[in-house]
């Protein structure tokens, strides 16, 4: 009898949602590495064996400049750190990877060897969005690995809902849009007015490669290279798809709900 | 098939020559196409391949019972042609794709319009489909749906409740991949192929794999064929399960919903157990695999896809024993089994309308020619035939993975691959889990791809979940859709 069944299986197995972020935030899987951490004074002189072996033109080294790598554009294969004679690139295994400003993401020079992570909204959207914030998601070219890391947020392991974060079925009833794709021109007009439908004041938030710089199909003619070129984007979260935790960190860290760092 | 076709005929996962595909005037591939489909044959690929100014068009068939793929094409021709849909409506899609690429007419297609082109800002959908009468409206859903989902958009045409006819526009996710793959493969083509459609990642890097290992006349090595089939699996386990959860969502069966939910988690990060990605990315390479299965991760992925299977048999087992469930999914979204051959539905969807037809059985390649799991069928062609294919592949592919995970095949995980021939055809089918996923490259001199055809599952199964909606309520549609699950961007490439 499946309503025996489930009660007894409930309470057997009693709360499934994650500790985090109170307690410790679950382990990334050892291979997926983290976070990359470039570190351009390490760079052999002349050397630029990771830039053609990156798929999304990620890395770029200009004669006479230190290496640059945009975890933008990053599809966390790690081609650059197996190539790399001299590992200046890295991975750190952090999860933490969200940003409010696109330059943030771009990794290299002395200071800038790791993302500078996101900061919380300005105390007015916080207090508006804080407690509650409901978004609409549109995937525009996205490939619905992206969707599917969002969606995951809301099964019991993580439970999005207990921050107060849902996502809801009308632009009218968000405070934002949650964007995956590289915005395809077949989704722009869609993509501007769920944008519009949406009432001031609202935030914009780009998951994935795709949504922030076009993802494995930069640079082709049917797509934007990501949200920021149709919306004003506030938040970024990296990744191809970026795992489900860095996602909830950067939407509680851009809702100020994170204690520490 | 009879002995006597005059298509060449080639293996799943192998190459022939260009010039040892039989070409004749259009009109006369049109009339041998549509002899073998009416033979049995199936529509794997229709395709148009550019030679100067005019067109070459290709045909891929499959032979299922008799394991074996055929391919003929036309002399370069330009223009109209005698539409293949006019008495098989299996071509329906890729005679409009191919008008749409190529500027080829098919004469007598009942409904030409585009399939994905865009039209500045939105794709080009061209007039809908309408019933007229007074008591009947039209109801627009989409490009932006109510969930995290891909856009596409459904026009219903209504009575009241019942849906009289439903038409897909799709398009809105069009990227442009298989455009990008002329004169490829590229850096990005890898990492392109993983993304076609992001949920059935490695089932089509497996197919590319595959294809470049051909091109070369090589194969990855035995060990790297293994670990594809596995990934292939747990990509299969992860999707039925989440399936399956959002079936029962839709019905308001809650235990079922929050169970496969955190299920399809658990088994998207043994994928990333493998390699670190939970979709497969990185995995699959032309050549081989980037990461191994070392015994010690043999081991964990074992002791954690036990209980994954045990609960996911629990979960589904509350949802077979609730006759509230059944009830919602009886008699509801039926496609015949007529239809579906008809129409040339491909996967669980086919199977469940009875139709034996799996690649990794009918079409064996890969590590699938030493270790097979049955093939799932159920008859009926409903929502509850759909979930109930579903749910007894969940078995199997667990099954397949205990006894494959028991007995690793040792050596190396990447071999030679030298580069690929110059004017070859080769052909791929992977059975993803919506179905089978089908490569076709042409290269030209240089071994470049000259031309690459990409055809996902979904293209052949939308219209099937079209013609489940007739005379079904729309507010089934919702199980409906679900029970089909297709991708957007695999369709709109
Ligand atoms: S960033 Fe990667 S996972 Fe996300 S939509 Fe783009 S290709 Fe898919």
């Amino acid at each position: 009898m499946f309503v025996l069944d489930t009660i007894a299986h409930r309470l057997k197995r009693g709360c499934e949602t994650m500790a985090y972020p109170a307690g410790p935030a679950p382990a990334l899987p050892d291979r997926h590495g983290g976070a990359l951490k470039v570190e351009a004074s390490k760079c052999a002189d002349g050397c630029n064996v990771c830039v053609p072996v990156c798929p999304t033109q990620a890395i770029t080294r200009p004669e006479g400049k230190p290496v640059a790598l945009d975890l933008g554009r990053c599809i966390f294969c790690a081609a650059c750190v197996e190539a790399c004679p001299t590992k200046a690139i890295t991975q750190t295994g952090d999860h933490r990877m969200a940003v409010r400003r696109r330059e943030d993401l771009v990794l290299g020079q002395a200071g800038e060897e790791q993302v500078r992570l996101a900061a919380a909204l300005d105390e007015k959207l916080r207090k508006l969005f804080g407690r509650s914030l409901r978004l609409r998601q549109v995937s525009a070219g996205g490939c619905n690995a992206c969707e599917a890391d969002v969606n995951v947020l809301g099964t019991i392991g993580w439970d999005l809902s207990r921050f107060g974060i849902q996502f809801v079925a009308s632009p009218r009833h968000a405070d934002g849009l949650l964007i995956t794709g590289p915005v395809s021109k077949g989704m722009e007009l869609a993509l501007k007015k769920t944008y519009d439908a949406v009432p001031p004041p609202k935030i914009v938030i780009a998951v994935g490669a795709c949504a922030i710089a076009g993802g494995p199909f930069v640079g082709h003619a049917q797509v934007r290279d990501g949200a920021a070129a149709i919306v004003p984007v506030d938040l970024f979260i990296p990744g191809c798809p970026p795992h489900p935790l860095t996602i909830l960190d950067g939407l509680l860290r851009v809702l100020g709900r994170l204690e520490k760092g | 098939m009879s002995a006597s076709t005059p298509f060449a005929l080639l293996a799943n996962a192998t190459s022939i020559p260009w010039a040892e595909v039989p070409a004749w005037p259009v009109a006369e591939l049109v009339r041998a196409t549509a002899e073998e489909l009416n033979r049995g044959g199936r529509l794997c690929a229709w395709f148009g391949v550019p030679e100067g100014e005019a067109t070459c068009l290709v045909a891929v068939l499959a032979f299922d019972a008799d394991n074996t793929l055929a391919v003929g094409r036309s002399l370069p021709f330009t223009g109209n042609y005698p539409a293949l849909t006019a008495t098989h409506s299996q071509a329906h899609l890729f005679e409009r794709e191919v008008w749409e690429q190529h500027g080829l007419t098919p004469e007598g297609h009942p409904w030409l319009k585009p399939v994905r082109r865009t039209n500045g800002d939105a794709p080009a959908n061209g007039e809908f489909f309408r019933v007229d009468g007074r008591e009947v409206h039209e109801v627009a859903v989409g490009p932006v749906h109510a969930g995290v989902i891909e856009p596409g958009h459904f026009r219903f045409q209504c009575a009241g409740e019942e849906v009289l006819h439903l038409e897909i526009a799709l398009g809105y996710q069009h990227r442009g991949a298989e455009t990008a793959l002329a004169g490829g493969p590229h850096r990005a083509t890898m990492s392109q192929m993983e993304t076609v459609a992001g949920d059935t990642t490695v089932a089509h890097a497996t197919a590319h794999a595959t294809i470049m290992e051909a091109l070369a006349g090589t194969e990855a090595p035995l060990r790297a064929q293994w670990l594809r089939a596995i990934a292939l699996e747990l990509e299969r386990l992860a999707n039925h399960t989440g399936d399956m959860g959002a079936l029962a969502g839709d019905v308001a069966f809650l235990p079922t919903q929050s169970a496969c939910g955190k299920l399809r988690g658990d088994y998207l990060n043994l994928t990333a157990l493998l390699c670190g990605n939970r979709f497969g990315r990185g995995l699959v390479r032309p050549g081989g695999c980037r990461h191994d299965l070392e015994p010690a991760r043999a081991v964990q992925m074992l002791e954690r896809l036990a209980p994954a299977l045990a609960d996911t048999e629990q979960a589904v087992a509350w949802f077979w024993d609730a006759a509230s469930v059944r009830a919602r999914f009886e008699n509801v979204g039926t496609v015949f089994a007529a239809q579906a051959a008809e129409i040339g539905l491909v996967g669980p969807a086919a199977r469940a309308c009875g139709l034996v037809r799996d690649v990794r059985y009918d079409h064996p390649a890969g590590w699938h020619r030493f270790a097979q799991a049955p093939v799932a069928v159920w008859p009926g062609g409903d929502v509850f035939a759909r979930a109930r294919v579903r749910s007894l592949e969940i078995q199997r592919s667990g099954d397949f993975l205990r006894e494959q995970l028991a007995t690793p095949p040792e050596g190396e995980l990447h071999g030679e691959l030298p580069p690929p021939s110059p004017d070859m055809l080769a052909v791929t089918l992977v059975e993803g889990w919506r179905g089978e996923v089908c490569h076709v490259a042409l290269t030209d001199a240089a071994g470049r791809f000259r031309r690459y055809k990409l055809v996902d599952p979904s293209f052949h199964n939308w219209t099937g979940l079209a013609l489940a909606l007739r005379g079904t309520a729309i507010s089934d549609f919702p199980i409906c859709n679900k029970s089909f699950n297709l991708s957007y961007c695999g369709f709109d490439l």
